[in-house]
């Protein structure tokens, strides 16, 4: 078990998502970066579907009551174990009764590199699945734990885990993980987009503002999408669009001009334009592109964006080997 | 045949011309019962006179995938999706239907005459989206077709059946909401722990029935 002391904004338990239900209307849901959460889970031995913490921007207390080993990934806002660092993508022992803390987004010391955290558990979180995932849908109201947000007070079981009491108390490593946050020198986060079925309906100052236009986060963003402000990007034509499918990644613009990117818990089906796309080997940037920040969308061809997740393919692959040659067990 | 456009790198749309009408659907949902048995195709997700498909784009290759639709679509019979008939309690007005009177007061009609012509139509789903078991559905009695309320509702309440333009539905779950509330059913739309979890699916065709009215 697990005992949430502070859950901070917004914490959930994640696993890869919901698939197959879109055309009843469920969203996919799940970790908003998918490659965290897989990163995380494989450091405690998991399968990369086990549930985990989805942590928003830190202040987050959590005490564990059993012996058991925990990765966290994405941001690390000043993680400590019972007072000692530890860094993301790191695998560490935890006995009974450690504490695991995340400072607030706004502490002093912390540097401010990404929105969110992943924090996995060997065995996973071990609540029952609901329609083939444990993920929670927040708008819906079911999975998870009692279908909601952590509050604190909750306490969480975990599952059986993979790895054997010797593994478990094995002493910490860790891996290079992807850098979470902004590229050096560089203070937008490059997001890399197709165009759209609807890109055509744009006006041509529309379509080369949308590359050309340093976006910014607004504090309206969650689960649901990462609403942008910026240039107004305007329509040829301003016909009203029939429902139409929707996806992570999904940048939609409605009459406001200022463009919606959605994220895991959007809705399935959308009535605005669709002007573009964010490739599915970026969207674990924008899970981590902080309030506030700043977004550069890059036009990419379908070739480029099949190149990308390849590269991430194989960098997990890569992990993958590693722990293996390490003698780190895990699931198939 | 359909226009057809990447969503990404690992869905597609196709996408009908103009205009959505019933014999359209029927060709969405065959597409959608087609592509289904393919191999690398993952999810379907019918709109409104549109598909959206997900694929691995490692088992097929969106070109692959676009030319196989193309050969598909004229040989796909509009007539295999027989949707089940739906027959859905109201209680209509009242604290159920809060704005039955504003509904009547727009249309011309009585209440009574607005819950009779509500009550006396067949509706098709044509797709589910925006919520859980959220059914857009075709049918509406044109009279019957009444703008969103200027102030959007914070909360409707689940199971709530409403008017929204020239639409009807019922919202599954606790939701914001703009259209206006005629009635309330006793049916759960949505049970994620229910196999399929949802009450209605793309094709049935629905009945509302007069459980009460309150006027």
């Amino acid at each position: 078990m697990m005992l949430v002391q502070k859950p901070g904004m917004l914490a959930s338990v994640q696993d890869l998502g919901r698939h197959g239900h879109r055309q009843f209307g469920i969203c996919p849901g799940g970790a908003l970066d998918v490659l965290a959460l897989t990163l995380a889970n494989r450091l405690v031995g998991n399968a990369d579907g086990a549930a985990g913490l989805e942590l928003t921007m830190g202040g987050c207390e959590i005490r564990f009551e059993t012996d058991t080993r925990i990765a966290l990934a994405g941001d690390g806002f000043g993680a400590r174990l019972d007072g000692t660092p530890i860094w993301p993508c790191w695998s560490i022992p935890v006995a009974a009764g450690q504490t695991l803390k995340l400072a607030g987004a706004n502490a002093a010391g912390v540097k401010k590199a990404g929105l969110r955290s992943w924090l996995a558990v060997a065995g996973g979180i071990d609540v029952p699945p609901v329609l083939g995932s444990r993920s929670t849908d927040l708008k819906a109201g079911f999975g998870g734990h009692e279908g909601r947000a952590l509050r604190k007070g909750d306490r969480l079981p975990l599952g059986a885990a993979a790895l054997g009491a010797t593994q478990l108390a094995r002493r910490p490593f860790g891996l290079r993980g992807p850098d979470w946050g902004p590229e050096e020198g560089d203070s937008a986060i490059a997001l890399r987009v197709l165009p759209g079925p609807e890109f055509d309906q744009f006006t041509v100052a529309s379509q080369s503002l949308l590359w050309s236009e340093r976006w910014r986060i607004t504090a309206q963003s969650n689960r649901m999408g990462s609403r942008l402000a910026g240039a107004e990007l305007k329509r040829r034509r301003t016909a009203d669009m029939l429902s139409s499918g929707v996806i992570p990644g999904t940048i939609q613009v409605p009459p406001s001009g200022q463009p919606i990117i959605l994220m895991g818990d959007a809705q399935t089906t959308g009535g605005y334009p669709r002007i573009g796309v964010v490739i599915r080997a970026d969207l674990w940037k924008l899970a981590q592109a902080p309030l506030d920040g700043r977004l550069r969308l890059v036009q990419v061809d379908m070739a480029a964006a099949l190149e990308a997740w390849a590269e991430q393919q194989r960098y997990l692959a890569q992990v993958a080997q590693g722990l293996a040659a390490a003698g780190w067990t895990r699931p198939a | 045949m359909p226009r057809l456009h990447p969503l990404g790198d690992a869905a597609l749309l196709c996408e009908l011309p103009p205009p959505a009408t019933l014999a359209h659907q029927q060709q969405i949902w065959a597409l959608g019962a087609e592509v289904q048995r393919w191999a690398g195709v993952g999810e379907v997700l019918p709109g409104m006179n549109n598909l959206t498909l997900t694929f691995d784009p490692i088992a097929i290759g969106i070109d692959v995938l676009m030319a196989r639709v193309n050969e598909a679509w004229p040989r796909l019979r509009a007539a295999t999706v027989e949707g089940r008939r739906v027959e859905i309690p109201v209680a209509y007005g009242g604290e159920h239907g809060p704005d039955l009177a504003d509904v009547a007061a727009h249309t011309g009609l009585t209440p009574a005459e607005v819950v009779r012509r509500h009550s006396a139509a067949e509706y098709v789903v044509y797709l589910l989206g925006f919520l859980p078991g959220f059914a857009f559905m075709g049918g509406l009695p044109p009279e019957l077709a009444t703008p969103r309320r200027a102030e959007p509702r914070a909360a409707v309440p689940a199971r709530s059946v409403g008017i929204g333009g020239e639409q009807t539905g019922i919202y599954p779950l606790v939701s914001p909401g703009g259209w206006q509330l005629i009635g309330r059913t006793s049916l759960e739309l949505f049970d994620p722990a229910a196999e399929p979890p949802t009450l209605l699916r793309p094709g049935d065709r629905v009945r509302f029935v007069v459980e009460s009215v309150q006027t």
